[in-house]
């Protein structure tokens, strides 16, 4: 959805039809989602609707991981961690006041609050010291659950209470709402987002700091938004995670888990709210074929690793075809390649 | 923008797409009213780690589960139903196993889950699996949970609960090594809880308690604060990959106490290869067990299991996880052959809570409409000479403040043709 590219290139030209075609636009794939979403909720049989559902929290922190790592240059190890701020946040709420709404207000909130505090440390790093900082968030967190484990319940992890779906609605159905209402939400207000004056200022940064801050561009504040807006969206995946899982714990959220959201960015494509798509939809697609795969050999043993094979190789292939991630990958010029 | 909504479109659609192939395969292989039934294959299904922290040793008990299964199935399965059995791994990871579970239940349809191992894991799927009426038999570990019939009136366990198991480790304790000071290293969840909460009611307060996580592969500090009390006696509630931790950091740090070790961590093979090199150091390590020692050679029963290893599971190395992979699966034949031909979920559920079978365990299991919990003893064993072999007698207990009593009946042998009959 955010070319960069294509920008570039067409705004010079044409500049009144793109500034108006920029408003209306990323509404409209929005409300066609939904509507597929809804559609497809019911057409699918149950499982196929919780995968569905499992993409849709996928998504939600795979956008704004996009954000963060391809729009603005800084690389986060830490987005399990944040992840899993949210979803314990939602369960201690949920387990004391068994209210939706509130508990995912709530997940929201504190995870921004753990972002803002990253994002200020974050902002002094660079490349390298940045990730390992935040890869220190990510090994923290299961200690985190196991130094107050009368609070978090250590390895065995919370239950999460939830009310049963309205009316008749099936739960895996419903899980798929609420995780794609999520993502939809999510994917509207990025879009917006990087479409104005922000997203302009997150790509100077990234492209250079020193022009970008001889242009007016307070570096540190950008930097510090950028990572706060994208620990938002890791709260709210989390929160929908333990929604999926109805129980969370710090299995749940482990180191590869946040080195996975990273490899299923760049393969989709970085900086892209489409790769961030299609790297969510591989999160989900690529341990269920590897699996399979592994079943059908008659592997007994491989079937764990395999998908971590799986996705290496998946990674290799896409960067040396496509070196943008599949996102890049446009129908166009393979045709006219072949003609 | 029309990019990313054909994108959108086509992955949608090719789920859609895919989706249809298999949903179509499910319902008309599944037939009849019962999932995971036909007149030719009852299909049941189950979580296990393969990989991850908990594999070491757990990772063989579904292949040889399957491979007694595929003896019975030689022979022409039951009431003329073959059992397929669906293996996922779920890496010891709960949010995993909630995926896999529902994989098996939703798509795969199957008609039970069979020996899902794990408390951490197994405990988060106990809900879906009520709401979808699925028999969740002989839960491969030994928490408590299981055993709650108003709540989770379709779960039965397998494996002697820890308390049961902490009751006769602190009874032999305080017999046989009464004076010392004895201490206890314990896993961070239900597993650690209930098993010193057995061994205090029987041996009465420990001196020291400590306790450790799975993601964090490092005792040092617990097996020093141990040293500094001066343990005499550790017991441990470990998982196999700990004990080789716990008893090669104490050695490491020159802390040679009597260690007495669950069950679950205490299978002398898979143990002994965590150590390498060290594995002497088990040596007079303490344990129990319910099931046949695998270097019995004279027990018909391990003769049994040895059979259908070499023929059915590759010649796998025969440890205890083996012998409990077996003696899961002929349990559960045990229970398709009570629920006779017309077999629903109901009559198998009906079939478990009357009980009654026999089999190799050493103890009776407990099974009633009133209790769902398994094996109701153990037996105690020392590693001499790198094997483990049982000394003294067998012991019955339960959770509460019953006492720990003798167990004296002989145990039964296996049926000629080695798969038991209705």
């Amino acid at each position: 959805m955010t070319d960069v590219k294509e920008e570039k290139q067409t705004a010079p030209a044409v500049p009144e039809i793109v500034r108006k075609r920029k408003r209306i636009w990323p509404v409209v794939p929005i409300l066609i989602g939904a509507l597929l979403i809804v559609i497809l909720t019911y057409t699918l049989p149950p499982f196929r609707n919780y995968q569905l559902a499992t993409v849709g929290a996928y998504f939600t922190v795979t956008a704004g991981l996009t954000v963060l790592t391809g729009l603005n240059g800084q690389l986060s190890l830490g987005h399990g961690a944040l992840m899993a701020t949210g979803a314990y946040t939602f369960a201690l709420s949920q387990n004391k006041w068994l209210n939706a709404p509130v508990s995912f207000v709530a997940a929201i909130l504190v995870t921004t609050l753990a972002g803002v505090v990253i994002g200020l440390a974050a902002a002094r790093l660079r490349g390298p010291y940045l990730a390992g900082l935040t890869l220190a968030v990510a090994v923290v967190v299961p200690s985190v659950t196991s130094t107050f484990d009368e609070t978090f319940n250590s390895d065995m992890g919370l239950s999460v209470a939830l009310d049963p779906p309205p009316g008749t609605i099936p739960m895996e159905r419903w899980q798929a709402w609420l995780c794609w209402a999520g993502a939809l939400v999510t994917a509207l207000l990025l879009a917006t987002l990087v479409r104005g004056r922000f997203g302009r200022d997150l790509r100077a940064v990234r492209d250079d700091e020193t022009a970008a801050r001889l242009a007016g561009v307070n570096i540190a504040r950008t930097q510090v938004l950028a990572f706060v807006v994208s620990a938002a969206c890791a709260g709210l995946a989390g929160a929908l995670f333990a929604v999926l899982a109805q129980s969370v714990s710090p299995g749940a959220f482990p180191l590869t888990l946040s080195l996975f959201l990273v490899m299923a960015i760049v393969i989709g494509g970085l900086g892209r709210l489409v790769g961030a798509l299609l790297g969510a939809v591989l999160l989900v697609a690529l341990p269920t074929l590897a699996q399979q795969a592994g079943e059908r050999s008659g592997s007994q043993h491989l079937e764990g690793n395999l998908a971590l094979v799986v996705f290496g190789v998946v990674l290799v292939v896409v960067m040396l075809a496509a070196p943008g991630g599949l996102a890049s990958i446009r129908f166009t010029t393979i045709f006219r390649r072949n003609r | 923008m029309k990019r990313t909504t054909a994108v959108f479109l086509a992955v949608l659609l090719s789920a859609a797409a895919c989706d249809s192939g298999s949903g179509g395969g499910g319902s008309s292989s599944s037939g009849g009213s019962v999932p995971g039934v036909t007149d030719t294959e009852v299909v049941v299904g189950t979580h296990m780690p393969l990989t991850g922290p908990a594999a070491a040793g757990y990772s063989k008990i579904s292949p040889a589960t399957k491979a007694y299964f595929d003896f019975v199935n030689a022979g022409g399965g039951i009431n003329g139903r073959k059992i397929t059995y669906k293996v996922k791994d779920d890496g010891y990871n709960p949010a995993t196993t909630q995926q896999v579970v529902r994989e098996l239940v939703l798509q795969d349809k199957v008609f039970a889950i069979l020996n899902g191992l794990g408390t951490p894991t197994h405990t988060g799927v106990l809900d879906f699996l009520k709401t979808n009426k699925v028999p969740d038999l002989f839960v491969a570990s030994g928490s408590r949970n299981w055993n709650q019939v108003g709540k989770y009136p379709g779960t039965f366990g397998f494996n002697p609960d820890y308390t049961v198991e902490g009751k006769i480790l602190g009874t032999y304790v305080k017999e046989n090594l009464a004076g010392k000071k004895a201490c206890f290293l314990g896993q961070d969840d239900d597993f650690g809880k209930d098993s010193l909460a057995g061994i205090e009611k029987t041996l009465g307060p420990v001196a020291d308690k400590q306790t450790y996580v799975t993601s964090n592969p490092n005792v040092g500090p617990q097996m020093g604060a141990l040293k500094a009390a001066g343990c005499q006696v550790v017991l441990l509630a470990t998982i196999p990959g700990f004990t080789a931790l716990s008893i090669g950091t104490a050695a490491k740090i020159g802390f040679k106490p009597q260690f007495v070790v669950s069950n679950v961590g205490a299978d002398p093979a898979t143990v002994s290869k965590a150590l390498g090199a060290a594995a002497p150091l088990l040596e007079g390590v303490v344990s129990a067990n319910y099931l046949p020692l695998t270097t019995d050679d004279a027990n018909p029963w391990i003769q049994l299991y040895k059979k259908v290893n070499a023929q059915y599971n590759n010649n796998a190395e025969f440890d205890n996880n083996v012998v409990y992979g077996m003696s899961v699966a002929y349990l559960f034949v045990q229970s398709l052959q009570a629920a006779g031909k017309d077999l629903t979920r109901e009559s198998i559920i009906d079939a478990v809570e009357k009980n009654g079978f026999q089999g190799p365990g050493l103890v009776p299991l407990r099974f009633s409409d009133k209790d769902h919990a398994g094996y109701g003893g153990e037996q105690l064993t020392k590693i001499q000479g790198g094997k483990a072999v049982f000394f003294g007698q067998a012991y019955t207990t339960d959770d509460a403040d019953g006492a720990v009593q003798p167990y004296t009946a002989q145990p039964v042998t296996p049926p000629q043709n080695g798969i038991p009959a209705a």
